[in-house]
C-alpha cells in the first residue's frame, strides 16, 4: 500500500521503479492479477485490431499501471489514425465501497485515462468522461478476482 | 398525494403525566411492554359502508393491524394475541375490566372505535393502564376513508409517544430505490412506500439508472441523482406533481444529494477532472456555492440539523475519512479515527450523533458515533451494508444490505433493513422487489 501511495506522488519516481525489476516482482503474481491489479483478458474488447478497450485499476487506486499506459498509447494512436472518431471513457470501481465515494473514484479513473490520452495528442474535445461507479460489474462474483475486472476504465467509441 | 385531511376534533380527557407505565427506549429492548390492542369496535351499518368503499371487510380490525404490526416491529412492545382477549372490543371500549387484561398479563390497553360519519372515517381511541386501572389518553379524529392506514399510523405515534415520551415515526414514508433484474445489469427505478412496507409506488419506469434519493424534510420534494440521457445530475422531483427539474447548471457529474435541514437548499459534489467538490445551489435564488476547495474526493454531504455544520468523507488522508466543518467551508476537522475506511456520514435529527458506514478488514458495519468522533458504536455487521437514514425521532436506522454472491456469481440480492439505535431489533423492511438507498421522511402529520 504504502508503495502505491508514492508511485502516486509522481510520475518520475514511477519511471525510475520501472527500471528496476525488483519493483515488479515484488507484488503477489497470480494468474490473471498481479498485486490486486487484473491482468487477464477474459473481459477485454478491442476498439481495432491490438487496441483493447480498457485498462484496470488497483484497489481504491486510479494510478495507471505499465501494462495500462501501453494499453492507452495503442488506443491514442489509433485515435490519431481516426482522428473523426470521439470517445466516451467509463469509469468503474468494484462493489467493496460505498455508492457515492465509487461514484467520484469512477470519474478520477476515468480521467486518469483521459489525461494520459491527452499527452499522447488526443484532444480533450474528442473525449468525454462518464462514471459509472460500482452500477455496472461486468463480473458478477464477489471475489478479489470479479473485483479486479471491475476496477476499470473502458474507452467506448461515441459516433 | 391527496391533501390529508385531519381534525382533532375532541380530546376526550386531557393527557395527564401519572402514568405508571414507561417505555425506556434508550436500552435494549429486552422485556418488550405486553400490550392489548383490542379491534376497534364498529357498527354493522358503518362496516358495511367501508366494506363497500374500501373492500376490506371490518376496517377496524385491519385498523387496529396495523398498530399491531408497528407496535411490534418497533421492539418496544409485545402485542398479545387476539385469542386470549376476554372482553367484546365495543365494551372494553367504554370501560375495560382491567382484571380480565390483567390476567393475560397485559400492562396496557388500546381499545376504540370506528364509524361512517358523512363519508368521512371517524376514529377514536383509548389508551388504559391495566395496572392502574385508568385511562391514560383519549383521541378522536375524521379523515377521508382512503387515509386508513395512516389512521393506524397515527394512532401508533400517539401510543408511542404517550408511553415513551418520544415523538414516533410511523406516519411516514420511505423513498428508495427499487432493483431488478442481472448484477452486471441492474434495472433501477425510485419507489416510495410507507414506513412499514404498505402502498409501494414506483415513481420512474427504469429507463434510466437512478440512485440515492432523499427527503426534503419540509416539504413533498425529493433530490436523487438520474443517469437521464447517459448525464449524472443531481435532479428534483415534486411527488405531489410528478414534476422534474435538474438541479443547477455543472458541466459534469453531480452526485450525492442532501436537504439542508430548512428544505431550502440542496448539498451535492460535483466531479471533474477527477476531483469531486461539495457545493450547495439555493433552491430559491438558485445561488450555487463552492464549499470544498481540495484535490481530493470530498463527497456524500449532510448537514447538522441546525444547519450549521456539514459532515463529508473524504479520501484527503489517502483513505475515506469522516470529516466536519462549518456550513460555509471552514474549520474542517477529521473526526474519524478508528482502524477501517469511514463513509456515508449522517447526522442525527436529535443533533447529537453521526451514522456511517465502515469498512474494517472485509467486513462492513453500520455505526454511530458522538459529533467529535467519539465514542464510536457498531451496530451491525456483514458482507456489504451502507446508506444510514435516519427516523425522523432519531431512534431508529434503515440502511440497505447486499449478498454475497456464490462462485457462479448467483445469489445477488439487495434488501432495506432497520435496527435501533441501541443496536437491537434489527429487521429487514418489506419490499415488492430488492431495494437499496433508503431514505425515511419527516412525519407527515404533526
Amino acid at each position: 500500500m504504502k508503495l502505491s501511495k508514492i508511485l502516486k506522488n509522481g510520475f518520475l519516481i514511477v519511471v525510475a521503479c520501472l527500471a528496476l525489476s525488483a519493483c515488479a516482482t515484488s507484488k503477489k503474481s497470480t494468474g490473471q492479477m498481479q498485486g490486486d491489479v487484473y491482468t487477464g483478458t477474459d473481459t477485454v474488447e478491442y476498439l481495432a485490431s491490438g487496441v483493447p478497450d480498457r485498462v484496470f485499476f488497483a484497489t481504491n487506486e486510479s494510478v495507471l499501471t505499465t501494462a495500462s499506459r501501453e494499453t492507452l498509447r495503442k488506443q491514442a494512436a489509433w485515435l490519431r489514425k481516426n482522428s473523426k472518431i470521439t470517445i466516451v471513457l467509463e469509469g468503474h470501481a468494484d462493489e467493496r465501497g460505498t455508492r457515492e465515494y465509487n461514484l467520484a473514484l469512477g470519474e478520477r479513473r476515468a480521467n486518469a485515462a483521459k489525461d494520459y490520452l491527452m499527452t499522447y495528442g488526443i484532444s480533450s474535445d474528442r473525449i468525454s468522461v462518464l462514471s459509472y461507479g460500482k452500477e455496472r460489474p461486468v463480473d458478477s462474483g464477489s471475489n478479489p478476482l470479479a473485483w479486479s475486472k471491475n476496477r476499470r476504465s473502458v474507452t467506448v467509441k461515441a459516433n | 398525494m391527496k391533501k390529508f385531511l385531519i381534525i382533532l376534533i375532541l380530546i376526550l380527557i386531557p393527557v395527564k403525566s401519572f402514568g405508571l407505565i414507561e417505555v425506556d427506549i434508550t436500552r435494549g429492548n429486552l422485556n418488550p411492554l405486553p400490550i392489548a390492542v383490542s379491534p376497534l369496535s364498529i357498527d354493522e351499518e358503518s362496516r358495511k359502508n367501508f366494506e363497500n368503499i374500501l373492500k376490506k371487510k371490518n376496517i377496524g380490525s385491519e385498523i387496529s393491524s396495523i398498530v399491531e404490526n408497528n407496535l411490534k416491529v418497533s421492539g418496544l412492545f409485545n402485542p398479545l394475541n387476539k385469542d386470549a382477549f376476554l372482553q367484546e372490543p365495543d365494551i372494553a371500549n367504554l370501560k375495560p375490566r382491567f382484571e380480565d387484561w390483567n390476567l393475560i398479563k397485559a400492562q396496557a390497553l388500546i381499545t376504540g372505535k370506528v364509524s361512517y360519519v358523512e363519508e368521512k372515517l371517524r376514529v377514536e381511541f383509548r389508551l388504559w393502564d391495566v395496572l392502574a386501572g385508568k385511562e391514560m389518553m383519549a383521541l378522536a379524529f375524521t379523515t377521508v376513508p382512503n387515509n386508513w392506514r395512516r389512521v393506524g399510523h397515527i394512532i401508533t405515534d400517539k401510543v408511542y409517544e404517550r408511553l415513551t415520551g418520544e415523538r414516533g415515526y410511523f406516519d411516514t414514508r420511505i423513498i428508495y430505490v427499487a432493483e431488478e433484474g442481472p448484477k452486471t445489469q441492474r434495472v433501477k427505478k425510485l419507489a416510495i412506500m410507507d414506513q412499514d412496507g404498505a402502498n409501494n409506488k414506483f415513481l420512474t419506469l427504469g429507463n434510466e439508472l437512478v440512485l440515492t434519493p432523499r427527503f426534503n424534510p419540509t416539504s413533498q420534494l425529493v433530490t436523487y441523482l438520474s443517469y437521464f440521457r447517459n448525464l449524472p445530475r443531481v435532479y428534483l422531483l415534486d411527488i405531489e406533481t410528478g414534476t422534474q427539474e435538474v438541479v443547477g447548471d455543472f458541466p459534469g457529474m453531480t452526485f450525492a444529494p442532501r436537504f439542508s435541514p430548512d428544505g431550502k437548499k440542496i448539498i451535492m459534489s460535483f466531479a471533474k477532472d477527477g476531483n469531486s467538490e461539495i457545493y450547495t445551489m439555493d433552491l430559491e435564488n438558485r445561488i450555487v456555492e463552492k464549499i470544498t476547495n481540495h484535490p481530493s474526493i470530498d463527497t456524500s454531504p449532510s448537514y447538522s440539523p441546525d444547519g450549521k455544520f456539514i459532515s463529508f468523507n473524504s479520501d484527503r488522508s489517502g483513505y475515506q475519512q469522516i470529516y466536519v466543518m462549518k456550513s460555509d467551508g471552514s474549520n474542517v476537522k477529521r473526526i474519524s479515527f478508528g482502524k477501517g475506511i469511514y463513509g456515508t456520514p449522517v447526522w442525527s435529527p436529535r443533533g447529537d450523533l453521526i451514522a456511517f458506514t465502515k469498512l474494517h478488514k472485509g467486513k462492513f458495519y453500520i455505526g454511530v458515533m458522538r459529533t467529535d468522533g467519539s465514542g464510536e458504536r457498531l451496530l451491525t455487521e456483514n458482507f456489504y451494508q451502507e446508506a444510514p437514514s435516519w427516523s425522523p425521532n432519531g431512534r431508529v436506522l434503515i440502511f440497505y444490505r447486499e449478498t454475497k454472491t456464490d462462485s457462479k456469481g448467483k445469489g445477488f440480492s439487495a434488501k432495506l433493513w432497520s435496527i435501533d439505535l441501541t443496536g437491537y431489533n434489527e429487521r429487514q423492511v418489506p419490499t415488492p422487489t430488492d431495494g437499496s438507498d433508503p431514505s425515511w421522511s419527516s412525519l407527515l402529520s404533526n
